[in-house]
């Protein structure tokens, strides 16, 4: 909680009038009327962390909500994430209004997240309509795959960043418009360590490991294990030539996140692949069956 | 890295806050698990405060322990890795403290001359 005002850190999700509702503008202000929102411009991803100062702020805003503690020290208390969360606040309820389930594909490089999204577009599109995001350092390598698979994509390139953020994602759905009640699959960098800190305002993260890289993945890298709402272990049929211990991952899995899901696939020999097109299927369909956001609990 | 799309942010911020004053002294409040490294942090604040407000500030970064309360039986306890859990046997907690990367204060003025 704020000190200074009394106010909760991290920003509100928003139900959206879909007829009014312009995703590309960031809006002027906040339709709460939150003096602590602040508009920023969606930055360019390809120059993905310059940011556009061209608006002007009101001359009392300095003393919206501060205190000096004495002349010349001002308290902010600022969350330095404040913008992206607030713009994957903004991404959140607008994938809400529409019913769109958006998976964050999460994974260390190599894991086989191009190769399972592939095989999940080519198999499962005459049941869903999908929609794709890319996000790579650099080449639209993964996004021309997609697209040969058969989905709408964009291929969003970081140049030197290591994740994709909200900002980026804003940018990719003004180009994408993914459809009422469809699937919006988001291809995060390879990294296991940033996209961590990153919301996109997704559904669910999904996170994949590959059998080739080490049973105890979950304990290395808690965060993006326990921000996982599931885990594929894929390439299971490379199981017997390699030293992975199924068992004791999946322990190191529940030790790190007890309420993850868990499943075990090959995006190459198709095997597990039917439990996985079930669960978004399922997904999906929780997706499509609210129409609304549930009110959040008053706060005590 | 991570570090420096938030340190540019740090730098942004308290320059459009304090409106163009320079700044002396920024300092930060850095969770034990949010996922940034506070060493990173600080070799990426002189680079990116140079030709800015904040030229030759001096960072202080407060560290803040993990809280964690227990839904099951209200304890509030710390968090020594991710997955500690309560001393009731429950994993089911609510961390309180121990994310944040914030902001909390910066000073206004002419950074010390060395």
């Amino acid at each position: 909680m704020c000190e200074t005002c009394g106010c909760s850190d991290g920003a509100a999700v928003k139900v959206v009038n879909l007829k009014t509702a312009k995703p590309r503008d960031p809006p002027s202000e906040h339709p709460l009327g939150d003096t602590h929102y602040h508009a920023y411009h969606i930055h360019d991803a390809a120059n993905s962390h310059l940011y556009d100062h061209g608006h002007n702020h009101d001359d009392d805003h300095i003393h919206d909500h501060h205190r000096h503690s004495h002349a010349s020290t001002v308290l902010i208390e600022r969350d330095v994430l404040a913008k992206n969360a607030s713009l994957a606040a903004r991404n959140r309820a607008w994938f809400t209004g529409r019913e769109i389930l958006v998976l964050n594909l999460v994974s260390g490089p190599g894991a086989g997240k191009t190769t399972l999204l592939e095989r999940t577009v080519r198999e499962l599109r005459h049941k869903q309509t999908f929609f794709v995001i890319e996000g790579d350092q650099a080449t639209s390598n993964d996004g021309l795959r997609i697209k040969a698979a058969g989905a709408p994509v964009v291929q969003i390139n970081t140049g030197s960043g290591c994740h994709l953020d909200a900002a980026m994602v804003a940018r990719g759905l003004a180009e994408l418009k993914p459809s009422f009640g469809s699937v919006l699959m988001i291809e995060n960098v390879g990294n296991l360590v940033c996209p961590a800190l990153f919301d996109l305002g997704e559904s669910a993260k999904v996170a994949i490991l590959s059998v080739t890289e080490g049973d105890d993945k979950p304990v290395k890298y808690p965060h993006m294990f326990q921000a996982a709402s599931l885990l594929l272990i894929n390439k299971m049929d490379l199981l017997p030539y390699v030293e992975f211990d199924l068992d004791r991952c999946q322990s190191y899995a529940r030790q790190v996140n007890p309420s993850i899901d868990m499943m075990t696939l090959s995006a190459t020999t198709g095997e597990g692949l039917e439990t996985w097109f079930d669960w978004i299927s399922a997904a999906s369909r929780r997706e499509r069956g609210v129409t609304f956001p549930q009110p959040a609990e008053a706060a005590p | 890295m991570h570090e420096l799309a938030l340190v540019q942010s740090v730098v942004e911020m308290v320059t459009e806050h304090a409106q163009g004053c320079r700044v002396r002294r920024v300092k930060l409040e850095i969770g034990k698990f949010t996922c940034v490294m506070p060493d990173a942090i600080r070799f990426c604040f002189d680079v990116v405060a140079a030709g800015t407000p904040l030229e030759g500030a001096c960072l202080e970064i407060v560290e803040i322990e993990a809280w964690a309360r227990c839904r099951v039986c209200g304890e509030t306890f710390v968090q020594e890795t991710l997955w500690t859990g309560c001393r009731c046997g429950t994993q089911d907690c609510e961390r309180i403290s121990g994310d944040e990367l914030r902001i909390r204060e910066y000073e206004l003025g002419a950074a010390a001359a060395f």
